[in-house]
């Protein structure tokens, strides 16, 4: 009883600190609130019109939406590069922003799940895939594995974030019994997200461009770099922003990894263009269509080229070690990794699957202005929950949280976040 | 406790579990998802229908028609007759007879009620090079010649193959769509939730979305229907070719093999061994269309001559 009302109180002081901030932080909330708008004014005249407003058709039936909910789900799975040094290998420099990571994992979701959502033909029967409410077709569709995979990573990110938060504000050391192992099994956790929505494409015989086995691990490859990439320019953009400490040491080491990940994953795609090109069967019509075009259609050629040339150039900024710990392109070398790996899975990936269809069938899909609004908005919405997430947890790190100290209570200061 | 009464005795608690957490969550969502009204409520929350009983059943085909004579203007018959014993569908079709007319297509979108406008056609027909077989890269599903068949071409239509392995049902995230026992795949549209994975898992490009309201003009609406093949579908959700159920539950032929002028496609009962298709299976060269994908089709084409 006491515990809830000191969290009710948690709620409450949470929810003041989210209303106060100067003009930048207004200013930015109010862009976010536009997009959203926009986003949801396009979403509305979608489900009065039905996805005929979209560019998706019977034979390119999956598109810019399920694209940007595969690459979300990477950057939601990429939370464990910095819980992996953390925690595993007790990398100190890096505990501090785990929680930052985390918190980007819950973002992530919340737009991967917004994504879903404006996907469905019929909004108003999504309780049917809800565990015991509806009917999920368990075990065999990857689809119902996908709902609870995602839902439960989520849940678990969100319950150890809000319970470190909720410790730190009364001040009170955190259990270690319940924190670790929740802390340790994100990463299985993870690691089972990106594979399950990889095995989603993988599992479908009838379209051989995602019917290769190592779909899953270059899945897990181009997550583990795109997913870091965005954080470090987060953490960046927070240390400037706020008195967050992040030491320089963490950032370079987080890019080390991603080099690795990198130059795994530009190996797997360079495994899979040499079994399509040499062994030359019917299926290579796919990679063909992608990398060259087909029939005088070529819109994908030039993201698909642009996809491996930002890779390779990133791959290679973040192998140097000069060229790592220079800020200038260091960033680079995350905008392209961001490029590359956004182009592949948004558009390299579902694309090609579906054109041309079963039938031989080439529809030329590019995303409507619809998709593109309500995408802009699903993103709004995911950067607006990682602000406010954010707006309540760096004075929490930092120990200058307003709520029990006006009340005269004593605020540990918590250092390094969890040990 | 025998295995059917067990069963029925599992379903009710699912059931009230189900109704009780179906509730709460209604009330929260139900009136702004689908309008408000008793009706509205009802439709929201309604069942997959392999968990309805026949009271269910029969209140939701009286409200379906309700809802497509205000719509249409005219009065509809949903029947739902179930599998008759002892049969099992299936198709062949006589690749050295068709010629490309598409008569089958227009015959079926003329008794399925598909939409006319955007247009949703259940049977795809393909012309191919002869010389090249049967290769999907020089197929081309838009010919336009002033007579058919062209010379050097044949004719390979293509809808539902009524797979015995149908990955579409395989991979339906909530149970919208199955096999019934006689072997047609159906899908309820009251229960789809229009993600179309199965789109995706289909080899045969068979199934289709709405992805607007269907428009149907009410003078081409066939008012006979069954609840899980043509009658009037809402948007958003995936339909497809089922042996035009509402006949062949009765023992009348579908309506594509009925128009055909050439003779080429045959239909029949694979249960019985004096069937006409069940000749064709034992005396004529029979190819599954992506037999190396294992889906096996009920749906078998073949050369006739």
């Amino acid at each position: 009883m006491e515990t809830l009302r000191t969290f009710g109180h948690f709620t409450r002081d949470s929810l003041a600190l989210l209303v106060r901030g100067d003009r930048y932080y207004y200013g930015w909330i109010a862009f976010l609130l536009l997009l959203m708008a926009l986003g949801g004014f396009a979403y509305a005249a979608q489900v009065r019109e039905g996805l005929i407003v979209t560019h998706m058709r019977d034979q390119v039936s999956w598109g810019f939406y399920i694209g940007n909910f595969t690459f979300l789900v990477g950057v939601a799975a990429a939370a464990i590069m910095l819980v992996i040094p953390a925690y595993v290998y007790h990398w100190g420099p890096i505990k501090e922003i785990t929680l930052l990571g985390e918190l980007l994992a819950v973002s992530a979701l919340v737009m991967c799940l917004g994504f879903v959502l404006v996907d469905i033909g019929r909004v108003d029967r999504f309780w049917h895939i809800i565990p015991f409410v509806g009917r999920l077709n368990l075990p065999s569709s990857l689809l119902a594995w996908d709902v609870l995979a995602l839902n439960g990573y989520l849940l678990l990110n969100w319950t150890v974030v809000t319970y470190l938060l909720y410790c730190s504000y009364t001040g009170k050391a955190y259990n270690r019994s319940i924190v670790i192992p929740l802390v340790l099994s994100s990463i299985p956790m993870a690691v089972s997200i990106h594979t399950v929505t990889a095995f989603l494409y993988n599992g479908l015989a009838a379209r051989p461009f995602w019917n290769s086995a190592i779909l899953a691990p270059r899945f897990l490859a181009s997550a583990f770099c795109s997913g870091p990439a965005i954080l470090l320019i987060l953490l960046q953009i927070l240390r400037r922003t706020t008195r967050l400490k992040v030491q320089d040491e963490a950032i370079f080491k987080v890019a080390e990894l991603m080099a690795y990940t990198m130059g795994f994953n530009l190996l797997l795609t360079a495994a899979e263009v040499f079994k399509e090109f040499y062994s030359n069967t019917e299926h290579l019509v796919f990679i063909r269509y992608l990398f060259f075009g087909l029939k005088g259609h070529t819109g994908l050629v030039p993201f698909a080229w642009a996809s491996i040339l930002t890779g390779a150039v990133a791959f290679l900024l973040f192998l140097v070690p000069r060229t790592r710990t220079n800020w200038v392109t260091l960033n680079i070398g995350c905008v392209l990794i961001y490029a590359s790996v956004y182009i592949e899975k948004g558009m390299a990936l579902i694309i090609p699957g579906l054109t041309p269809d079963v039938l031989g069938d080439i529809y030329v899909y590019r995303p409507s202005l619809t998709e593109l609004l309500v995408a802009a908005g699903i993103f709004a919405m995911g950067f607006l929950v990682f602000t406010l997430m954010l707006k309540i947890a760096v004075p929490l790190m930092l120990g200058e949280f307003p709520g029990p100290a006006s009340k005269g209570q004593p605020l540990r200061k918590p250092a390094a976040y969890i040990s | 406790m025998s295995d059917d009464s067990s069963r029925h005795l599992r379903m009710t608690r699912r059931n009230s579990r189900r109704a009780f957490l179906g509730g709460a969550l209604a009330a929260a969502a139900g009136a702004l998802a689908t309008g408000c009204g008793k009706e509205g409520m009802e439709a929201f929350l309604q069942r997959n229908f392999r968990e309805l009983s026949r009271d269910d059943l029969d209140r939701i085909i009286r409200r379906l028609e309700g809802e497509a004579q205000r719509k249409y203007g005219r009065r509809i018959r949903i029947g739902a007759e179930p599998a008759m014993q002892g049969v099992v569908f299936g198709y062949a079709l006589d690749l050295s007879r068709c010629v490309g007319c598409r008569r089958c297509v227009h015959a079926c979108v003329k008794e399925n009620n598909p939409s006319r406008d955007p247009e949703i056609q259940w049977i795809r027909v393909l012309e191919m090079e002869k010389e090249k077989g049967v290769d999907l890269e020089a197929a081309d599903a838009y010919y336009d010649p002033a007579e058919v068949p062209r010379e050097g071409h044949f004719y390979m239509p293509v809808q539902c193959q009524q797979c015995r392995n149908p990955p579409c049902v395989k991979v339906c995230p909530v149970g919208a769509t199955w096999k019934e026992k006689d072997g047609i795949v159906v899908v309820d549209y009251n229960w789809c939730i229009g993600c179309r994975y199965c789109m995706a898992a289909c080899p045969y490009g068979a199934r289709h979305f709405n992805w607007a309201e269907p428009g149907i003009p009410s003078a081409d609406l066939n008012p006979v229907t069954h609840y899980l093949g043509n009658r009037p579908r809402p948007k958003g959700v995936v339909e497809k070719c089922t042996f035009c159920i509402q006949r062949t539950r009765k023992g009348l032929y579908p309506a594509c093999v009925e128009i055909c002028p050439t003779g080429s496609r045959k239909f029949g009962n694979l249960a019985d061994p004096k069937s006409e298709i069940r000749y064709i299976l034992e005396n004529k060269r029979v190819f599954l269309f992506k037999g190396e994908l294992n889906t096996q089709p009920r749906f078998f084409y073949f050369y006739g001559v």
